[in-house]
């Protein structure tokens, strides 16, 4: 395999592991919370078709990336007040929300089916203005490439150096003590979802708006489920979820470059590379998640007398 | 931070004493509560003052824990007042109590086991900013810990300390997060003998700062050895107030279980079996209790057919161990155990059910029956073998019908059988219980707390139908926290304190005074092992 080659697996990697690493955030926060989104397949779907819809409308992808933001945050609250207020089943709650994304984000698609879109600017990464064109076009990098390492430590700082983030975490881990600290924990979960909402609706801008261009249905592709896996494959921790993002994506497009260079195995075999590496990752860590979940997670909170 | 937040809160107190040395910091008039079930607290007053320990003593369920509950807004009262140094205030939330400088030291320990020892602490602080220094919440844990003995390694997780650590860490979180009156929910509970003399020190320590403690208790010895005012209640009333000088063993025991003996005219025994092998047999049986749980200690106990034996003592002493070990769901890490003369350590519980070994737990709700499933269900569930045909394809549920309504009306009990389990009252789901449980002639039967929640003629009934099982040769582990039931029903008597039998008499051999004393630890239990 030449460098060229490997250059331009890493470089897809980055690419197709942003999104999904804005969508992992997202679900640590909420999961932190003790709120497990299943939805968060159906949140992104919509938060790309609002911000692809808003960006072929309005020509300014930044416009569609704040629509998208606000998608997120919406369908999050939606599904916040079935668990939250209405403390209805999480599972349940949740398959409901994604079953829901998919109908409402092709019905807001429809008229923006292949429609090529504006894209947000891409920059090279400084320092590497030397290269070859050949080279240097495998880094240049949209904003929200850019910015996905820092919001996972930013994530971080959040849950693990700030009073917000203690009673977020103390709520995940057992609301009763939460509230017992003089804390509200409804309003803190609605708080985490908001934070994971706005997370989801980024991981969908940067697919649509950098990475696709264009709105096609379900074009998530799991994506919000392999968020879901990797909460878990990072043990609920913001920093390791940029390893988690990383190795799945670099997964897929080794599977694609394998593919590509007409290797002799079964393209569906490689298909299943990154969720054999994933299965693989949740048997490993299956073992110890007792003490790394959060202890009420999924759990409802239905509050004292 | 400044250095004032990191010294005890103790001057305001001290004026506020020296004023006036009899003015209370707290107190409580009237305080009435209801449950649907029962008067939890009914017109009680309460005065604490700075610098003193207050023991609340009481047997389980006479209400000091849900006292304690409305002080810390968990509850709201249904009538009465609370004034904190002479204004009158309302508690609605545990932050309300806070703010009053309120803290509460909960039987379960409210920490959380994945945070650390400092992330615990900082949760309640008032006054850390939005960005949480670890740091300096660990210096400021050090300070408190060096000033009254309560080191703990702050920057540890939880989960990796033992209960007594945990204990000083709750402490400490209260102590920080600025209360001036300590509520402790039976602090002891769950500590080794030399942690329970290190907590003791530190309330004095705590005492002579100037802070106001409330000791919830049922221990008489630790009353005695630090409090300085004892309220005891009974049955959701303040049975009396006293001033520890005023105070000794005898009195505070009359005071707690009641004046007035058990007065019931027993029945002679009706099964005089020749030669019978115990149902039940255990020989120096000890267990490995994990967390809050206690573990029993070198239990030796023979239950003969035609006998029921009673099992006094405080909750929380080994009773639910002691019924779970004799159905299974513990094994023995010392000694043997044996069911209807035959070894039954490794006995299944379908294998005990089967052998007629009938079960009525601490708690129906969560362990005796499935609250989604009805009534009818609910009582097919424990004896799978009895109506399962075709080799476990279909059950045969009018044999199950049957059953229920010959043990209902054995009972003289009417209850839905197609109503979900959860829908049921207490009492009713109780009943369920009994029906299933003691309907099918047991040979052995474990009855915690038969009577809890029912009313007098349920009761009556589910007595009867112990006595019924007794007379038709069973033998019966009677758990219960009713001395009056205890006395009524037993041939014999046996006393759990800590995990160990701490006496065994026939009940027309000794009194309730005998028997509480023995109950509250106060004879000391090692030396009255017979």
């Amino acid at each position: 395999m030449t460098l060229l080659a490997i250059l331009g697996i890493i470089s897809s990697a980055i690419y197709s592991g942003t999104s999904l690493l804005y969508a992992t955030l997202g679900e640590v926060v909420g999961e932190r919370a003790g709120i497990v989104n299943l939805g968060l397949e159906g949140v992104m779907l919509v938060s790309a078709a609002v911000g692809v819809a808003v960006t072929s409308r309005t020509g300014n992808p930044y416009l569609g990336i704040l629509a998208a933001l606000l998608a997120g945050v919406l369908m999050n609250l939606l599904f916040g007040y079935l668990v939250i207020t209405r403390k209805a089943n999480q599972l349940a709650s949740g398959l409901a929300t994604m079953f829901l994304g998919f109908g409402v984000s092709a019905l807001i698609g429809k008229d923006v089916v292949g429609v090529r879109i504006a894209a947000l600017p891409r920059l090279l990464l400084p320092g590497l203005e030397g290269l070859p064109r050949v080279y240097s076009s495998l880094f240049r990098f949209d904003i929200l490439v850019f910015l996905a390492v820092p919001v996972a430590i930013l994530v971080w700082w959040l849950l693990f150096r700030t009073r917000w983030g203690l009673g977020v975490r103390a709520v995940g881990e057992n609301a009763d003590i939460a509230y017992a600290s003089g804390r509200n924990p409804l309003w803190l979960r609605y708080q985490a979802l908001l934070v994971a909402g706005l997370l989801s609706g980024l991981a969908a801008a940067h697919l649509t708006i950098a990475y696709t261009m264009t709105w096609t249905e379900y074009m998530t592709g799991g994506r919000g489920f392999i968020a879901v896996a990797l909460v878990i494959f990072s043990k609920w921790h913001p920093l390791r979820a940029i390893a988690g993002a990383l190795i799945f994506s670099a997964a897929v497009a080794l599977q694609l470059a394998l593919q590509a260079a007409g290797v002799q195995v079964s393209p569906f075999l490689l298909d299943t590379l990154p969720y054999v590496l994933t299965i693989l990752a949740l048997i490993a860590w299956g073992g110890t998640r007792r003490h790394s979940a959060p202890a009420s997670l999924g759990r409802v909170y239905l509050g004292t007398e | 931070m400044t250095s004032s937040a990191v010294s005890p809160p103790v001057s305001a107190n001290r004026t506020a004493e020296s004023h006036d040395g009899k003015r209370p910091l707290l107190s409580l008039r009237g305080v009435t509560k209801r449950f649907p079930l029962v008067l939890a607290n009914d017109h009680i007053d309460l005065d604490i003052y700075a610098g003193e320990i207050h023991a609340l003593l009481g047997e389980n369920g006479a209400g000091k824990s849900t006292l304690m509950k409305i002080l810390y807004g968990f509850y709201r009262a249904d009538a009465g007042s609370l004034a904190l140094e002479g204004r009158p205030v309302q508690i609605h939330s545990p932050a309300d109590a806070r703010k009053l400088g309120l803290g509460m030291l909960f039987q379960d320990f409210s920490l959380i086991p994945a945070l650390s020892v400092a992330e615990n602490i900082a949760l309640f602080l008032q006054d850390v900013g939005p960005v949480v220094d670890l740091r300096q919440v660990e210096r400021r844990i050090e300070a408190f810990a060096a000033r009254y003995r309560l080191q703990v390694r702050a920057n540890v997780k939880v989960s990796e300390l033992s209960l007594g650590e945990q204990q000083k860490v709750e402490i400490l979180k209260l102590l920080l997060s600025g209360a001036r009156i300590l509520i402790l929910d039976e602090p002891t509970r769950v500590l080794a003998p030399h942690e329970v003399t290190a907590l003791l020190e530190v309330l004095v320590g705590l005492r002579s700062d100037g802070y106001a403690i409330i000791l919830i208790t049922h221990k008489i010895k630790e009353v005695l050895a630090c409090a300085d005012r004892i309220t005891i209640l009974r049955g959701g009333r303040v049975a009396g107030a006293m001033l520890r000088a005023e105070a000794d063993e005898k009195k505070l025991i009359a005071c707690m279980f009641g004046r007035e003996m058990p007065d019931v005219t027993r029945r002679p025994r009706s099964v005089t079996a020749e030669t019978p092998h115990p149902v039940l047999e255990l020989r120096a049986v000890s267990t490995r209790a994990e967390g809050a749980a206690t573990s029993l200690k070198e239990i030796n106990l023979a239950i003969y057919p035609g006998e029921i034996v009673g099992v006094a003592g405080i909750s929380g002493n080994g009773q639910r161990e002691l019924g779970d070990l004799v159905l299974g769901m513990i094994s023995c890490a010392q000694g043997e155990k044996f069911l209807f003369g035959k070894p039954a350590g490794r006995l299944s519980i379908r294998q005990a059910r089967r052998e007629g070994v009938a079960f009525i737990p601490e708690n129906p709700l969560a362990m005796a029956s499935v609250p989604f499933m009805t009534v009818l269900e609910n009582i097919a569930l424990t004896r799978p073998w009895r109506y399962a045909r075709r080799g476990g394809l279909t059950l045969d549920w009018a044999a199950i019908r049957r059953d229920a309504l010959a043990g209902l009306e054995k009972m003289a009990y009417q209850l839905p059988l197609y109503a979900p389990a959860r829908t049921l009252s207490g009492g009713n789901l109780q009943r369920m219980v009994i029906v299933r449980e003691l309907g099918l002639g047991p040979r052995l039967i474990l009855a915690s707390y038969v009577t809890r929640g029912l009313d007098v003629q349920s009761a009556v009934a589910a007595q009867q139908a112990l006595l019924d099982a007794r007379g038709a040769g069973a033998g019966v582990l009677l758990i219960s926290e009713d001395l009056e039931e205890l006395f009524a029903l037993s041939d014999r008597l046996i006393v759990l304190y800590e995990g160990r039998i701490v006496g065994t008499f026939r009940p027309e051999e000794t009194d309730a005074y005998q028997v509480g004393y023995l109950m509250t630890g106060a004879g000391g239990a090692h030396d009255s092992r017979r």
